[in-house]
């Protein structure tokens, strides 16, 4: 009798909107800098793909300290997406990032349609940039970026715009906060997006008591972490069902547990995010892990669980 | 310069006085590498629903060992005291940017507040002119260490608050004292760590007499390692009324004085 199955070889890579990854496993904007950041602990290439942080047409200083509070399993931010801008970034980071095999994928952000498109057709012709995240839901800019998120409309004309201006693979990053995810899914497919990100962090706010004003020099901000991951759950679900596009899933994940479920409500590949900070090794060994479980499970690829939850 | 990431076991965990503690690690691969000014980047086990790690200046270094001296001010810190010995945390680092050496010519001050003396030990101790260091802090309880500063050979000036140790003011009395005494006959060059409003009447004075300056900020942190960007505070740009972000945790820790845009402080 043999009760050794023969291991069959686990093949980690997908391709989400176009770009092959090695693995399923990114690093999320706002979370990872720019690469160099975290080069130092981190081999970057053994990421899936690296989402760096939000950059809009020109250099932006964001907002006031105190930009960040710790809350119970999460953490809230009202950073404003400070950043060198399109130039400033190709200039600074681009030379450093195309070092590397790890596709990367840039965050953009505009405070008007024409704005983002602009981005987009800048970055078109960039060499070493695989595709491009569309933040149409950060809840820290005053002008323009959420509503881009939760208006129907506005949210496909921003795409429409995006999608004339780049052949880059669009990958529009829903909000959490609408009524219906799967209307907006929709939309993003019918806009001509590659994949879809979701969530963004959560709109929030937190206060100090003895002080009697709130955490954040910008008074609400976003939600991220453990805290808001079983509502990044539903909403993939939700979203997931609702397009054939594929999803990438993120919000509060810090190891396999949290990733399998993702993967099981329907995420093609999933994103690292607050947890970088806290151990910026958690990508690396999420990715290690999944091969380990993959394996023992008798999967050959990720794409084997993906959906798999019995709803 | 390096950073890592590595698991430090705890060699000795003991509370000096006035809720104060000694932290001392084994990591082989981050002591080594701690330059005067550093910081580790310290996940406090147990800490349940609170995420981030918490920063802490590097007391000491010495082989494969480093420690932390720190308060117990707050969740994190009163959970850090409960660590035993043996136990394993996790820690990243030597991060920021610390002091740098002394300009040729010039004699080192040390200026410390509280457990700022903590990030000045390693500084001290490198140095190669010793020179005065003033200590001060609310109580005598306030007052760490004085003796090891000595025995390195640095003349220690205490000065507390309620006058329970030293003499009885504030660490820029005794510090004004013996610059008005001392000062047109030496070209000091400043070394300050400890609070804010500290921070900000070291900084007065060394920028009004134009003395180099560095002082250690002690921001809040996220990442640590400047991409979060939470620990901003403003610096001068190249235009006068120009300013700019800086990372407390990679531009700084330690600024020079002029650097920093002290009306936002």
């Amino acid at each position: 009798m043999n009760d050794q199955q023969p291991t069959r070889p686990v093949d980690l890579s997908v391709t989400i909107g176009g770009i092959r990854m090695r693995n399923p496993v990114m690093v999320a904007s706002g979370t990872f800098g720019y690469g160099p950041e975290y080069a130092e602990l981190v081999d970057l290439d053994r990421l899936g793909a690296i989402v760096v942080k939000g950059i809009c047409l020109n250099p932006t200083t964001g907002n006031p300290t105190p930009r960040t509070a710790e809350v119970a399993s999460g953490l809230l931010n009202a950073i404003g997406l400070p950043g060198p801008g399109v130039d400033g970034f190709v200039r600074t980071y681009m030379p450093f990032l195309r070092r590397y095999q790890t596709p990367v994928i840039v965050n953009i952000w505009g405070k008007t349609i024409e704005e983002y498109a602009e981005v987009a057709r800048r970055f078109d012709a960039v060499d070493g940039i695989a595709g491009l995240e569309v933040n149409v839901s950060c809840p820290n800019i005053k002008e323009g970026s959420a509503l881009f998120g939760t208006d129907l409309d506005m949210f496909r004309r921003v795409l429409d715009a995006i999608r004339a201006a780049t052949r880059l693979p669009m990958i529009p990053k829903l909000a959490p906060n609408v009524s219906d995810i799967a209307v907006f899914a929709r939309a993003a497919e019918a806009c001509g997006a590659d994949a879809i990100s979701l969530i963004n962090s959560f709109p929030a706010m937190a206060v100090d008591i003895k002080t009697r004003r709130p955490k954040l020099a910008n008074i609400t901000g976003g939600l991220t972490g453990p805290a808001i991951r079983p509502i990044a759950v539903r909403l993939v679900w939700q979203a997931a069902k609702a397009v054939t596009i594929p999803v990438i899933g993120m919000g509060g994940i810090s190891r396999l547990e949290d990733a399998l479920e993702f993967f099981m409500v329907g995420a093609d590949a999933v994103a690292l995010g607050t947890v970088n900070f806290t151990d910026p090794s958690a990508a690396v060994t999420l990715v290690d892990e999944l091969a380990d479980y993959l394996r023992k499970g008798g999967h050959a690829s990720p794409g084997e669980i993906v959906g798999t939850v019995q709803a | 310069m390096s950073m890592y990431q590595e698991n430090a076991t705890v060699l000795e965990h003991i509370a000096i006085q006035g809720g104060y503690n000694l932290l001392l690690m084994r990591a082989p691969r981050i002591a080594p590498a701690v330059r005067p000014g550093q910081f580790v980047h310290v996940l406090v086990p147990h800490l349940g629903e609170s995420i981030l790690r918490r920063p802490f200046s590097v007391f000491k270094a010495d082989g494969d060992r480093l420690a932390i001296l720190y308060k117990d001010v707050g969740k994190g810190t009163r959970t850090l005291t409960y660590l035993r010995h043996g136990e394993t945390l996790s820690l990243v680092g030597p991060l920021g940017r610390g002091y740098p050496g002394l300009t040729e010519g010039r004699f080192p001050i040390l200026v410390a507040g509280g457990y700022g003396m903590a990030a000045l030990y390693l500084c001290a101790r490198t140095l190669p002119v010793k020179g005065v260091a003033f200590f001060g802090g609310r109580a005598a309880a306030d007052i760490l260490c004085v003796r090891e500063f000595e025995a390195l050979g640095w003349r220690v000036e205490v000065t507390t608050e309620d006058g329970s140790l030293g003499r009885r003011g504030k660490v820029t009395d005794a510090l004004d004292a013996y610059l008005s005494a001392e000062g047109a006959a030496i070209a000091p060059e400043l070394f300050v760590c400890g609070p804010s409003g500290m921070l900000k009447a070291v900084a007065a004075r060394a920028l009004e007499r134009q003395w180099p300056a560095w002082i250690s900020v002690d921001n809040n942190m996220g990442c640590g390692v400047g991409a979060c960007l939470t620990c901003v505070l403003k610096v001068h740009g190249e235009q006068p009324g120009d300013w700019s972000w800086a990372r407390a945790c990679r531009e700084g820790p330690v600024f020079r004085a002029e650097e920093i845009v002290w009306e936002a402080v």
